[in-house]
This record gives structure tokens, sequence and C-alpha cells, in this order.
């Protein structure tokens, strides 16, 4: 069975990405920041923290990290894993891993900020991520901050609050989400499921 | 489209069992909080709350059982309160699996609690439950609303409704929102169980203050008084829990109503 580190750099709720993963069929494994991938069939850059603190923690294995995703290696990062992917973030000082080029920006406008709940998705390309969802069908979201990528190549959704922002994005074996699967019900689960299938491949 | 507005069913736990009682006295047993959890989850709620509300530190166990149990059977948010009176109670429930914590006494009477669990594990996590009741009395210094029944401020009351504070509920929430609240849990004494309906004045006045989601709850009977919170208490989240558990009104019936009436909810 493929197995699957989840990186563990904070602390919060990391169980709920374990058991969903798992209900896809791939092994999944919390571990704090390591060097050491070989083992890792996948990798998942889970959701909770901050972006200075998270870059921090992966500083040290960062070099390890885009070495094994530059291989091939399949990644999920959701949500503050997925703003890990650029370069920068007005959340905080600190790198991101930089696989692709941009910054995170904070939401703004007349809106609660978390933007925290249900919200819907917006498709701007397939991607094998999202084989089986459809345009407006909803997702949970939490958070303050989300990407602006460079390359608008690798935008796969759209969601709108107040502003019209990017909701997941994927890239050969680089695959992220600015909301939760892990929390979306069945059609979490559906993502997920994708994901998993392509790391079987 | 706009964020979906949320419909949250509340499970009171005590001793491993779901318990509801009316104006928070005469609790009775009504299930199993992994099953009750499951069937909402499948119904369509769009997350849930657990309060844990005989907390003591004999039961940890119990209830770190019951919130990773509830983590294996649902893929919704679900938040954790009751008893968390530090970090360390916190942190059990956030990596036993559940997404957020909530905190009400511990929080009054250390503020610095609010901050200290959103640095350590991030604002989203933090929800402050506020138990709030009416006062007709009257006092300077305190933030008043018109109700149908005369002007009143709204008291904070901590130890599950048991001690009243003098704290001013609205000065409270602006107080917690600035120390990192993530979200706010606002319950109703004076219409907790009474299936009469939010108070909304309650509601209203907290929600258009904080820029942060508030969650209404106690009193709600039928699916109007759901619409009511949305339209007219400005909430961004409706909570209840024995029209839930008694199959009163399921979530897919209020959902079906509130889409009827043209508020966005999710499918």
């Amino acid at each position: 069975m493929p197995q699957v580190f989840i990186v563990d750099y904070g602390v919060g709720n990391l169980l709920s990405l374990k058991f969903a993963l798992e209900k896809t069929g791939l092994t999944a494994k919390i571990t704090p920041p390591t060097k050491n991938l070989k083992d890792a069939d996948a990798i998942a850059l889970p959701g909770v923290g901050n972006f200075t603190a998270a870059a921090k923690a992966l500083e040290p294995v960062k070099q390890a990290l885009v070495d094994a995703v530059e291989a091939g290696k399949p990644i999920l990062g959701i949500c503050l894993g997925l703003q890990l992917y650029f370069e920068d973030s007005e959340e905080g000082p600190g790198e991101g891993l930089a696989f692709f080029k941009g910054r995170n920006v904070r939401l703004t406008g007349p809106v609660k900020v978390p933007h925290m709940g249900w919200n819907t998705l917006q498709k701007v390309r397939e991607n094998e991520l999202l084989d089986g969802v459809e345009d407006d069908t909803y997702v949970y979201f939490v958070h303050s901050l989300y990407p602006v990528p460079a390359d608008k190549s690798i935008v796969c959704t759209q969601t709108e609050y107040a502003q019209t922002f990017t909701s997941a994005v994927a890239s050969r074996n680089i695959f992220g989400t600015q909301f939760h699967p892990e929390k979306s019900g069945d059609l979490g689960l559906k993502i997920l499921q994708n994901f998993a299938r392509a790391v079987a491949r | 489209m706009p964020l979906a507005k949320r419909i949250i069913p509340c499970l009171d736990v005590t001793g491993g069992c779901v318990v509801k009682g009316i104006n928070f006295l005469n609790l009775q047993n009504a299930g199993d909080p992994v099953e009750l959890a499951k069937r909402y989850s499948d119904e369509g709620a769009d997350e849930l709350v657990f309060l844990d509300i005989t907390a003591s530190s004999d039961n940890r166990e119990t209830l770190r059982d019951i919130v990773e149990g509830v983590a294996k059977a649902i893929s919704i948010p679900f938040t954790v309160g009751g008893g968390i009176r530090n970090e360390s109670d916190a942190r059990l429930v956030l990596c036993s699996g559940a997404d957020k914590t909530s905190v009400n006494t511990a929080a009054v009477e250390k503020p610095q609690l609010i901050s200290k669990l959103a640095d350590l594990f991030g604002q989203q996590c933090v929800v402050v439950a506020i138990d709030a009741k009416r006062n007709y009395n009257v006092q300077e210094g305190r933030t008043t609303v018109e109700t149908a029944k005369g002007e009143c401020w709204f008291e904070v009351y901590t130890y599950g409704g048991r001690k009243p504070t003098g704290i001013d509920a609205i000065q409270w929430a602006l107080k917690a929102t600035e120390l990192g609240a993530g979200e706010f849990l606002v319950t109703s004494m004076n219409c907790d169980g009474t299936k009469d309906g939010y108070d909304l004045e309650l509601t209203r006045a907290i929600s258009e203050r904080v820029n942060v989601p508030v969650i209404a709850s106690g009193g709600a009977g039928k699916p109007e008084h759901f619409l009511e919170a949305f339209t007219k208490g400005k909430a961004d989240a409706a909570l209840a829990a024995s029209v839930f558990h008694y199959d009163q009104y399921p979530v897919p019936v209020v959902k079906e109503y509130l889409r009827k009436m043209g508020v966005t909810v999710r499918s």
C-alpha cells in the first residue's frame, strides 16, 4: 500500500487528514520534517499553522523536499501547505518552498475574516485532482490569506469571497488546495481519492 | 455565490453520552455521540459542536476517545469545548482530531488564554463561547439594546450558566476579538431550551460589531427560527440541539426551508 508522509510543522489537527487519506487506501504517517523521504511514496503538507513558523520548521529539510518533488514524488498541499508552494507571504517573514513564483496575500474587503465555512468551486481548467468535481460544489475553507500565482496556467479552480481567488492548483505531480478536502464531506474524499490515484500510478 | 450559512447540530456530552436539558437543567439522555455525529454528517450538517458539560480532569480519557471516534467517523469540521482551562486541555482535543476548541469560563477569568491559544494553534481554532442573559437593570457604561421588553444589556455568565459575572457581553466580544478569537458561539440563556427562537437582538448586536463569524445558539424550535437568525440576527451560522436530536426537524428539512426562502446553504 503506498505510504504518504504528513509533515507535522506545528500543532493542531493532523489526525483528520490521516483518517481521510487512509479512507482512500493510502497508508498515512504523521512525521516531523525529515530529509529521509525514501519510504514516502507521496507527501502531504497539512493546513494548520502560521507561514513564518512553518517555513522555519521546513528550512532544514527544504532541499530534500524540493529534490523529492522535482524527482516526481506526488505532493498535496492543503491551505497553509498550498501557500508554502509559493515564495513568501504577507502573514510574516520566511521563505516558502518556491515550487511556483508568486506570493500569499491577505483577504480584504467588506467580509468577515477568516473566510470560514462552505463556499463553491469554479473550475478554470480540468485536472485529474478534480475528476468528478462539478462547478458550484461546496468545499470547506478556513483561511485569512490566499496565494497569487504568477503563472496562471497552474490554477485549476477559483472561489469568490469579496475577491476571486485561486482555490486549487496543479502542475505535474504538485497538487494544492486552499480548502480542506479532509473536511469537505464526500466531495472532499473524492478529491483525496483522485490524489491517491495519482500516487498509485 | 456567497459563503453558505452553516447549520450546526450541538451535542452536549456527559459521561460519554449526549444529553439535553432546558435552561441548562433537567438533563435527558439523547444517544451515543459518535453515532449521532455520523448521522448528522450524513444528513448534511455543515459542522458539529461538542460540549463536554460536566468536564473534569477524571474524564479526559473518555473525552479523548470520543473526539478520536468522531474524527474517524466524519469528514466535516467539529469543535470541542467544555472545561478547556489551559493550553494543554486545548492541545488534547485538537491533537485527538478536533478542528476547533471553544473556551468560555477560563477565557473570561484569564483573557490572555485566547491570545495564547491563537498563537499556538491559529486564530481559526479558537472559538470563544459566550453564555449571556438579558439584564434590564441598566447601568452606566453598559452597551444597551432596545428590545420589545424594554432596554437591556447582556450579562456574561460562566460555569455553565451558574455564575453571573457583571461583564457586558458585547464589550467582552470586542475585547476577545482583539485578543485573537476566531469565532463566537453566542448562547442566550433566556432562550436556551425554550424552542421560542434565538435572541436576535443579542446575536445581531455582537455579529454587527465583530469581524469574525458568529454562531447563534439557544432557542431554535422550528425552521423559521434559523431563517430569523440569519436575516434579523445577522448570524453566520446557527446552532441547535433538541430540534435535531428528536427528529422534529431534521437538518435536510431545515436546509430545504432556508433554500426556499433565499438563504444560501450548502446542498
